[in-house]
């Protein structure tokens, strides 16, 4: 069996005109919680899109579970938490679990499971349209987690969410960890960081870092990862000038 | 492709539309108003009689144009086609999902019309019913082709709506509607010889005219299905896995 769920190699992806995605190159081990950081417009949500397959590459190569991004193989296996909600609004959150549900042929009791696992069994025959911003948020999560796919790409799954529910949901994620899943977790709120087992930091289209949150916090002399986070981008800031100069 | 995804994503948009009730009521009866208006407008059986048959095989037209042109516009901005993009689903589950629901919607709109126009207002059927129905379910899924089609030239919702008249009105005009298509001029006819939407109307001319299934209609029907099959075509291939 493979150690790495996803192996992304010279990720280079090109968006109107423009390159977003420099060169990136990563790996992310089986059965961890890696945290995506950096700042809006850094190239989060291209990379997780790379991940998943949907996003056209202009170079490299990311393999997932083994296989090619995207393969047929993986859609059972991939769950995707795109960073606006992707659900329907005209349907209950039962309805659009259960549809997602047939589309992924997984048992008939995923639905109503995954929907306590978000903490929306009060709001399970609501309409989405109606829900608040953070239930819309954890309905589109729901039907991420349906299947217990081996792994798991949310893009910033806990914004706008209350304190406790935030919590609860960073539980969950360790335990489908711990039940052998992968998942990579985008987020701009640094203190989330601490919670993941890798982070990869990213600025501008470049991965800066891509190490555990205390080797980090010990490479850069610093306590909190804000300040370890502003030391890698100084330092980065400082080998571009100097390049610039040379 | 798979039967369980493909009746899966029927039901999906057929409970989609259940929760609309305007878009449900608006479905039903604007071609109902519009069928009870134009009978009393003409006030003449014979004239009524060579309109009525137009307006059935247009509203499923035009309504499935915009219905599935919106539709689609918001599956690939919500990112619900996105989603499903990562899952088993395969294009062709996506299209013939649309094309069942769609055509349920169709023939129940379809049923409901006829059944006005023949009963209260008159409308001499001469072919079978059926017929009238078949070329009503080619018509819509000729809609929701182009409708599926058009959307992916328009970002907005704006954009999509008004693909309707541009796709509808000239074809429309040309279809016989008001002159039939001898009367235009040579350069006229040719373009209208081309237009989809020529036949649509052609066959429930001939539907209604005649007792038998005339080798025209026919033709007619083969025209309208093929233009359809055409149209998902053009309208799959714009559906994308992987885009920018």
């Amino acid at each position: 069996m493979m150690s790495y769920a996803i192996e992304a190699d010279g990720l280079r992806v090109v968006r109107g005109g423009r390159e977003v995605v420099h060169d990136l190159t990563f790996k992310a081990p089986r059965g961890s919680v890696v945290g995506l950081l950096g700042p809006s417009g850094c190239g989060k949500t291209t990379v997780m899109r790379a991940v998943v397959g949907v996003q056209i590459v202009a170079g490299g190569t990311v393999t997932v579970l083994g296989h090619p991004a995207g393969s047929r193989e993986l859609r059972r296996r991939v769950g995707y938490a795109t960073q606006n909600p992707a659900v329907y609004a005209d349907l209950t959150v039962r309805e659009n679990l259960r549809y997602f549900a047939s589309v992924l042929g997984v048992p008939r009791g995923d639905p109503d499971r995954v929907i306590e696992e978000v903490g929306l069994g009060d709001a399970r025959d609501q309409t989405a349209s109606s829900l608040s911003g953070g239930q819309l948020h954890r309905a589109s999560l729901a039907i991420a987690l349906l299947g217990e796919p081996d792994l798991l790409v949310l893009d910033e799954p806990t914004v706008g969410l209350d304190p406790v529910l935030r919590a609860e949901l960073w539980e969950l994620f360790h335990e489908l960890a711990d039940r052998g899943a992968t998942l990579l977790i985008s987020s701009h709120v640094m203190d989330e960081a601490a919670r993941c087992e890798r982070l990869l930091l990213m600025r501008d289209g470049l991965l800066l870092a891509d190490d555990t949150p205390d080797a980090l916090r010990a490479t850069t002399g610093t306590q909190d990862l804000e300040d370890a986070f502003l030391h890698v981008i100084r330092g980065q800031e400082t080998k571009e000038t100097k390049e610039a100069t040379a | 492709m798979s039967l369980t995804i493909t009746l899966a994503t029927m039901r999906r948009i057929l409970a989609q539309l259940r929760h609309d009730r305007r878009t449900l009521g608006l479905l039903i009866g604007v071609p109902s108003l519009l069928m009870i208006l134009l009978r009393y407008v003409l006030n003449q059986p014979g004239v009524f009689d060579r309109f009525g048959p137009i307006l059935l095989g247009v509203f499923p037209f035009i309504v499935m144009f915009i219905v599935t042109s919106v539709g689609t516009l918001r599956e690939r901005t919500s990112g619900t086609l996105e989603r499903l993009m990562t899952t088993p689903l395969g294009r062709l589950d996506l299209l013939l999902g649309y094309a069942l629901a769609f055509g349920v919607t169709a023939l129940v709109q379809a049923g409901i019309v006829g059944a006005i126009a023949l009963t209260w207002l008159g409308l001499n059927l001469q072919g079978p019913i059926w017929t009238l129905f078949l070329v009503t379910l080619l018509d819509a899924w000729l809609g929701m082709a182009l409708g599926l089609f058009a959307s992916a030239f328009a970002r907005t919702e704006f954009q999509a709506v008004q693909f309707m008249p541009a796709f509808a009105l000239p074809q429309l005009l040309l279809a016989g509607l008001f002159v039939p298509r001898g009367q235009m001029s040579t350069v006229l006819q040719w373009i209208a010889d081309v237009m989809p939407l020529s036949y649509a109307v052609e066959a429930m001319q001939e539907l209604t005219r005649h007792g038998d299934v005339t080798g025209t209609l026919v033709r007619d029907v083969i025209v309208v299905a093929g233009c359809a099959l055409l149209a998902l075509v053009l309208g799959a291939a714009t559906l994308r896995r992987r885009t920018a």
